[in-house]
């Protein structure tokens, strides 16, 4: 496995390996409390859980600086906390109050921490292709040197405007990183049954170098994204990855009754013995890295974050009725409109 | 005051604001060398050179898209959209991306893009190269539509559109291309909201959007000859829309007929006209009228293309029944 070859490496980086287990456990412990206020009546709507793929997020956004640009999706809660954001604002956000990321207009399909470089999450599948793309064509144009990820799951890839998208992100070499998260299912749908032929071959017909990544190996989808990201810098990219995970919970928290569409045996599979957050964990005390303990406690500092950030948010106050028609426009300056400005 | 055509004024516009800002840029379909297929950006890709002026493939929604993402990073696209009619192609990234961000993020992110692009029938062009699609858009919050009716508008207006930090569509009437009017050779900028009281009169107010507001002033002209006076209104932009001129004229004439070439059922001419209806009401002399294009696709032929679109005969002749109280419903 690809932790086996980074054992050498592994105690100069041991610190980290405590990060993103502790992103990929915070991220668990996010979705968790998520599902218990949907299951409560608690939140507002619905939302759909990142959980099983944690490692995709996580290896994906530790690869990154604040300056580098993400698009995330409607299971986007996991792109968020990877990319930054503090849970306290996150939960005001999932139940449409004042503090939140996105002043409680958004909610959970729209979630993101813009500050961290965020674009937004997207209920539009496939929707932000033309964002990531633009946002590398911004950074070539503008000589950041960011890089744009692109989150998107396997469903997306039936979109058009990824195909449009791709084209011209290799004809103009632009630092695009196109993240697909198989997850194996397309809302209610195998995979299977909406792609045909290769998911990486479609990027590789526009000349796009293509990976196929374990997306339950945290430290595989980092090692991978670390190349990637710093060929991109360099002009070399766009880059297509496709990475293999799993989706526990339903589409969405409303889908409870699934085994028409895929077997609880699946599912206990990919939780038992696939688990990212696991793995992880089992890797770092078999390599000494780290005592079974200390991650008992990260962990449980991680859930008493969330719950205090659960109870903060629960209390925390709605917007004022005067925010509803706020923000429909942004405001420009009437000295930039005069002659001469 | 020296007289450009409106090509003129657009290109004008869009390389004064190049010059002054590193950030605007122009994405779309044959837009560099080829200037586009009405020639409206020629020579800007020899001063601004390929990466400032951006030929993409034959894929609206895509590069809409990327314009989308880089507004919202920094840069201020001019997205050139060929074909009004082509709207509907990227409906997705303007209606659903752009015009939500803002409000979506709770204010933290904008996206300050132009959407260029045309209107227009009677050019035989057939029905998915004429339409007239401003309704559509000017019903998202979040966009804002200009619709110029000369050159000096279309310089005015796009200048200010590419400062506005918000998504701005601004349709041309491609039939206009080579129309001429004066346009200072100073700077100027048109404030979007702000109407502009083309020819005043009393007895009656049209208001016409983009080539109607022509429509409506050789209306007038007909009228005049019947000892009808005749007001006519351009609102230059219809989101925002100047209302407080429209009211202010028509609680002054107690008629109006509002003119638009975009297909009447649930256009521009109803909105305006009830806005009139309901704040102007008891200032009327007889129900606000409208005209829009026909509710049928574009038609190829000229024998029935010229039948669609409003007419001044055909305006001139509602006022005239409209002034004489006539019961045009009873």
């Amino acid at each position: 496995m690809a932790q086996a070859g980074k054992a050498t490496a592994a105690k100069a980086n041991s610190e980290e390996y405590l990060r993103m287990y502790t992103q990929m456990v915070r991220i668990r412990a996010f979705e968790d409390q998520a599902n218990q206020l949907y299951l409560s009546a608690k939140m507002p709507g619905l939302t759909h859980m990142y959980s099983g793929q944690e490692a995709v997020a996580v290896g994906i956004c530790e690869a990154l600086t604040v300056e580098d640009k993400i698009t995330s999706t409607h299971r986007g809660h996991g792109h968020c906390v990877a990319k930054g954001a503090a849970f306290k604002e996150m939960f005001c956000e999932l139940l449409g109050k004042e503090e939140g990321y996105c002043r409680g207009k958004g909610g959970s399909m729209h979630i993101a921490d813009q500050s961290n470089g965020n674009l937004g999450a997207n209920a539009i599948v496939g929707g932000s292709m033309g964002i990531a793309t633009g946002a590398a064509l911004s950074a070539k144009q503008l000589g950041t040197g960011a890089v744009a990820v692109c989150f998107f799951g396997d469903g997306a890839t039936a979109q058009g405007l990824m195909y449009e998208v791709m084209n011209m992100a290799a004809l103009w070499k632009l630092p695009v990183i196109y993240a697909c998260e198989n997850n194996g299912y397309s809302e209610y749908t195998k995979t299977a049954e909406i792609a045909a032929g290769s998911l990486t071959a479609r990027a590789e017909a526009f000349g796009i170098e293509a990976h196929t990544v374990d997306g339950q190996d945290v430290l595989a989808v980092n090692a991978l994204t670390q190349d990637l990201v710093a060929r991109a810098r360099k002009g070399e990219g766009p880059f297509f990855m496709e990475l293999m995970t799993y989706r526990y919970h339903g589409h969405h928290v409303g889908d409870i009754n699934r085994t028409y569409y895929r077997s609880k045996e699946e599912e206990t599979l990919w939780t038992s013995e696939r688990d990212p957050i696991t793995r992880l964990g089992d890797w770092l005390t078999q390599e000494g890295l780290v005592a079974a303990a200390d991650l008992e406690a990260i962990r449980a500092e991680v859930a008493e974050d969330a719950e205090a950030a659960v109870a903060y948010a629960l209390a925390a106050p709605y917007p004022d009725g005067s925010e509803v028609d706020m923000h429909v426009y942004a405001a420009t300056d009437p000295a930039t409109l005069q002659p001469g400005a | 005051m020296r007289e450009i055509t409106l090509s003129k004024a657009v290109n004008e516009a869009i390389a004064e604001e190049m010059r002054r800002d590193p950030c605007v840029f122009v994405i779309g379909e044959d837009v560099a060398e080829a200037g586009t297929p009405f020639k409206v950006l020629s020579g800007l890709v020899e001063e601004f050179g390929t990466d400032r002026i951006i030929d993409t493939p034959i894929s609206e929604p895509g590069f809409m898209g990327l314009a989308v993402g880089s507004a919202m990073t920094g840069m201020r696209p001019i997205v050139d959209l060929m074909f009004g009619d082509f709207l509907f192609l990227v409906m997705d990234q303007l209606c659903n991306q752009a015009a939500k961000t803002h409000y979506m993020s709770g204010g933290k992110l904008s996206v300050p893009l132009v959407l260029r692009t045309n209107l227009g029938a009677t050019r035989r062009s057939a029905a998915q190269h004429s339409q007239s699609l401003h309704a559509l858009v000017a019903h998202i919050p979040g966009l804002k539509v200009a619709m110029p009716s000369s050159a000096y508008e279309a310089k005015g207006l796009m200048k200010t559109a590419i400062r506005d930090n918000n998504p701005v569509v601004i349709f041309e009437d491609k039939l206009m291309y080579q129309d001429k009017a004066g346009v200072p050779e100073e700077e100027y900028l048109i404030p979007f909201g702000v109407a502009n009281i083309k020819r005043e009169g009393t007895d009656i107010t049209l208001i016409g959007t983009s080539s109607m507001v022509q429509v409506a002033e050789k209306a007038a002209l007909i009228l005049e000859a019947e000892g009808i006076s005749a007001e006519v209104i351009d609102p230059r932009t219809i989101v925002p829309l100047d209302e407080a001129t429209l009211l202010a004229s028509v609680r002054k004439t107690s008629r109006a007929i509002v003119i638009d070439e975009g297909h009447q059922s649930y256009g521009i001419t109803g909105e305006i006209a009830s806005r009139l209806n309901e704040k102007a009401f008891y200032h009327l002399d007889a129900p606000v009228c409208r005209m829009g294009a026909m509710d049928v696709p574009v038609p190829f032929s000229p024998a029935l293309e010229d039948l669609t679109v409003p007419t001044p005969e055909g305006v001139a002749a509602l006022a005239r029944r409209l002034v004489a109280g006539e019961m045009l419903h009873g």
